[in-house]
């Protein structure tokens, strides 16, 4: 068992996860089991993260993604009681699946065409790093001696070059806060629906 | 031994399995977000392409050794909670006053 070995088994897991994930959010019938596979779809995301040594941004797609959005998902279905199933066999316009798919096939080709032609640049750059052990050395060679060095670098990097984005982002929550509070109030008069 | 002879030949798990992997994810969630009329799966299909826009991004971050590319994932994930929230604020007061309404109802504005 050494460490390649194991990198190809929690690649292939996770992106099996992933796919099989994905696949049951558009074909599930009903929304309740299509948030489930949106679930499964994000902790394999969270797993490839954790391979790639992105632990933080691991940590916070659990928590942001699986532990808050999917709830919110799981709330409003809840809610509006859309939770029943519905028939997926219906086609109301008839030609639009087979153009979705065309679409879909084609994006994919392209992507992974230009991928694969470009896989020497991106392949032989760094093969394989930062795919090894936690924290050790970092890619442009800083000295990061702790376990938590991609928190240091990400903070570092966030409150020292991105820091204006990081203050509108805030300014984009409240808004968003507010938005959502008025757009979904029961307003008391008639007239003053908008 | 004769596994790691093997794993010699074939290296590492390239960024470029990430990519092409990442590239499967959007096309799986653009195909939903195009054939489904439900506008909650819409939703979470547009979440499946904000994911594997995700996922390309800490490849190319650590492949090239780059942590803004993370940096980048991290505002990618405010502004799709951000959207979100909209998003079913807006549909919760529509499917308040129209229960059950698909994406294809909603053609009020049209010309």
């Amino acid at each position: 068992m050494n460490t390649t070995f194991l990198e190809y088994v929690v690649f292939f897991v996770a992106s099996l996860m992933m796919l099989g994930g994905a696949i049951g959010v558009i074909l599930f019938k009903n929304p309740v089991h299509a948030a489930l596979g949106l679930v499964l779809t994000l902790f394999g995301v969270a797993v490839q993260f954790v391979a790639q040594e992105a632990h933080f941004l691991a940590a916070v797609q659990v928590i942001v993604y699986a532990g808050a959005i999917v709830v919110l998902f799981l709330f409003v279905i809840m809610l509006l009681g859309v939770d029943r199933a519905v028939d997926l066999s219906i086609e109301p316009i008839s030609i639009q699946r087979p153009l979705a798919a065309v679409m879909t096939v084609g994006l994919v080709g392209l992507v992974s065409a230009a991928v694969i032609k470009a896989g020497d640049a991106i392949g032989t750059l760094n093969p394989g790093l930062g795919l090894d052990v936690a924290g050790e050395t970092t890619a442009d060679g800083q000295n990061i001696v702790s376990n938590d060095g991609n928190i240091q670098q990400l903070a570092r990097n966030l409150y020292n070059d991105h820091v204006l984005a990081f203050q509108l982002t805030s300014v984009l929550l409240i808004v968003a806060v507010v938005g959502t509070v008025l757009l979904t109030r029961k307003w008391p008069k008639q007239g003053a629906a908008t | 031994m004769a596994q790691t002879g093997s794993c010699d030949v074939i290296a590492a798990v390239e960024p470029t399995w990430y990519l092409i992997v990442s590239s499967l994810l959007f096309g799986i969630g653009a195909f939903g977000l195009l054939v489904r009329r439900n506008p909650l799966v819409m939703f979470m299909c547009i979440e499946l392409m904000l994911n594997a826009a995700n996922l390309t991004f800490v490849a190319l971050a650590t492949s090239l050794g780059d942590i803004n590319g993370q940096t980048a994932v991290f505002f990618v994930m405010v502004v799709a909670a951000a959207e979100v929230v909209v998003g079913l604020g807006i549909l919760v007061s529509i499917l308040r006053r129209r229960p059950g309404a698909t994406a294809d109802d909603l053609a009020e504005l049209k010309g």
